[in-house]
């Protein structure tokens, strides 16, 4: 059974058809690649999954039943975990204080509860190791490289146990050695049986790591395949529109 | 295996020793000024290294270092507020009228922290969920507070503070232990708002929105309702300075706390809140307030025209900046 199903899922901002009935599915430790042009609806798309709003219509199931997120906290709750395009870090805290921002551990101390930091710098060291990245969680991300920076937003999303994690041009702003670094992260989250949704703009990511293909043009869904299936010069076809549909 | 190890101590190491620490911050380069100045003056003025003036020097600072407990928390969250010094008076005059009528200490002093905090809350509210500015809107508020200090006093002094009056002035002007008790005030606030900053979710908060505000807000962070817990804070520092100052004092007028709004602001950032946000400390609030105090205390001592004060305080606030950046510059 597919993970996450999107069924006829529109959105309009007023007059503005901002998503035309798209569906489509995501399986369990899939890594499936979201493209599109700048406006298409890739954003609008992730940010109804993320439960930054609702959907107009349609349908969205999770695990075979049916959700809808009004905040990102519900869909979190639910395992859907997001890695926004500036990684929403906090420069002046430490590695491990980003990545338990808003879900801090905390411990007894009498009556009351106080942050539990050795447990907060074991467990983002754990999860450090886990992703195979060099950063240190008592680090400020302030002096962090880009790869690191992207390791501790993506630490962030293995706290709870999520089973989908849709990144938004996760690659947009970094150097090649480090658009390596986080393929190789995604590559470990999918080894791992979790989703990945990535939404890119870089067409070799994607055809590096991605099993399928999701391309939307204008609000509509346009392709949908396996990667194997496809090419570069179609994927460019279809997202400017000399190719109607695949 | 060789490279899990590596990975292992990397994670393990700590940044960097504690004294390299320590000489990155600011208030460890103010607590030296302070006292560099303080040895300078005990060898040049036989007056300076008296218990007596140690006693003044600091129940002075007492209250500004209070103030600029609730200020730093403010700071840290990229904001500011101009209205403490209003809301002392304002809290002032509400205390010292509820007392004058009669009413037991308990009473007086209730009314004029609920006083602070429904100022702060206004304040807060405003900021957070109408998103108006901190500057704009604490101005108004500056403006407002001392309007209703005058209204509700008639512009009248108070000096009689009912059947507690006694208390109400021990509270404020005495001492224990030969400590004066607004210093003790201020020493358990800073250990309170120390353990809050380091030990709490809310502390880890309020630096956070100072960080980066719409990382907080995605991760789940109650942005709003820390942003409005945060002036009531600073709001009800001001309360608890006001009612100790008219203990020492023995008398209010609706002038109370006029212009303390921007000595409380120095001292904040001259103990290294930054006002760009997600940087502070309550140590670095009260040590701020000291340094204030002891350059000034020092210029009167050393027979420096006392309008020459200003310009002094004026200097350390600029450095206290300057060196700020220039920090900034070499770890960024």
């Amino acid at each position: 059974m597919a993970l996450l199903e999107l069924r006829d899922v529109s959105k309009n901002f007023g007059a503005i058809q901002a998503l035309d009935k798209v569906s489509f599915d995501i399986e369990p430790g899939q890594a499936v690649g979201l493209m599109g042009d700048n406006g298409a609806g890739k954003s609008t798309l992730v940010k109804i999954m993320a439960g930054n709003f609702p959907a107009s219509s349609g349908e969205i199931r999770l695990d075979g039943e049916h959700v809808q997120f009004h905040k990102p906290v519900e869909a979190r709750a639910k395992g859907i975990e997001v890695v926004y395009q500036d990684l929403a870090l906090c420069d002046n805290l430490t590695a491990a204080a980003n990545v338990f921002l808003g879900r801090e551990l905390k411990r007894r101390l009498g009556p009351l509860k106080v942050l539990d930091y050795a447990a907060m710098y074991a467990r983002a060291a754990e999860l450090f190791a886990e992703l195979k990245s060099e950063t240190r969680p008592r680090d400020l991300v302030r002096s962090m490289s880009g790869g690191q920076r992207q390791a501790v937003a993506i630490a962030r999303t293995r706290l709870a146990n999520s089973k989908l994690v849709l990144m938004d041009e996760p690659t947009a702003a970094i150097s090649v050695r480090q658009v390596a670094e986080v393929l190789d992260l995604i590559r470990r989250l999918t080894a791992q049986g979790i989703a990945v949704l990535l939404i890119s703009h870089r067409m070799p990511d994607v055809f590096s790591v991605c099993d399928r293909i999701v391309v939307v043009r204008r609000g509509r869904k346009v392709a949908d395949k396996a990667i194997a299936d496809s090419s570069p010069e179609e994927v460019t076809g279809l997202i400017t529109g000399a190719i109607e549909l695949a | 295996m060789t490279q899990q190890v590596s990975l292992q101590e990397i994670a393990t190491q700590r940044e960097s020793g504690a004294l390299q620490k320590l000489a990155g911050r600011q208030p460890f380069w103010v607590t030296v000024s302070v006292v560099g100045i303080c040895i300078v003056m005990s060898m040049v003025s036989e007056a300076f290294a008296t218990g007596e003036n140690f006693f003044n020097i600091t129940r002075n600072f007492a209250f500004i270092g209070i103030m600029a407990l609730g200020m730093t928390a403010v700071i840290i969250t990229a904001g500011i507020d101009l209205s403490v010094g209003s809301i002392m008076g304002l809290v002032g005059i509400v205390t010292g009228l509820v007392l004058n009528a009669g009413f037991p200490l308990w009473v007086g002093i209730s009314a004029g922290l609920l006083t602070a905090l429904a100022c702060g809350a206004v304040n807060g509210v405003l900021i957070a969920y109408l998103q108006l500015s901190p500057f704009v809107v604490t101005l108004g508020m500056l403006s407002i507070a001392r309007s209703l200090a005058l209204v509700i006093s008639n512009n009248k002094m108070i000096y009689q503070f009912g059947p507690d009056e006694e208390l109400f002035f021990a509270l404020g002007g005495g001492t224990t232990f030969g400590i004066a008790h607004p210093v003790i005030v201020l020493i358990v606030l800073t250990l309170l708002f120390g353990f809050i900053f380091n030990f709490t979710a809310w502390g880890r908060h309020v630096f956070a929105i100072g960080g980066n505000e719409q990382a907080a807000r995605l991760t789940g962070v109650p942005v709003d309702m820390i942003k409005v817990t945060v002036y009531m804070a600073s709001a009800l520092m001001a309360g608890v300075a006001a009612i100790l100052i008219i203990g020492w004092l023995g008398a209010v007028t609706n002038a109370l706390g006029m212009t303390y709004e921007l000595r409380v602001i120095a001292s904040s950032v001259i103990g290294g809140a930054n006002l760009m946000g997600g940087q502070g400390s309550a140590y670095g609030a009260m040590i701020g307030a000291a340094l204030i105090e002891v350059i000034r205390n020092s210029l009167l001592l050393a027979g420096v025209d006392p309008y020459w004060q200003g310009a002094f305080v004026g200097l350390f606030i600029i450095l206290a900046v300057l060196l700020e950046r220039v920090r900034g510059k070499r770890s960024g």
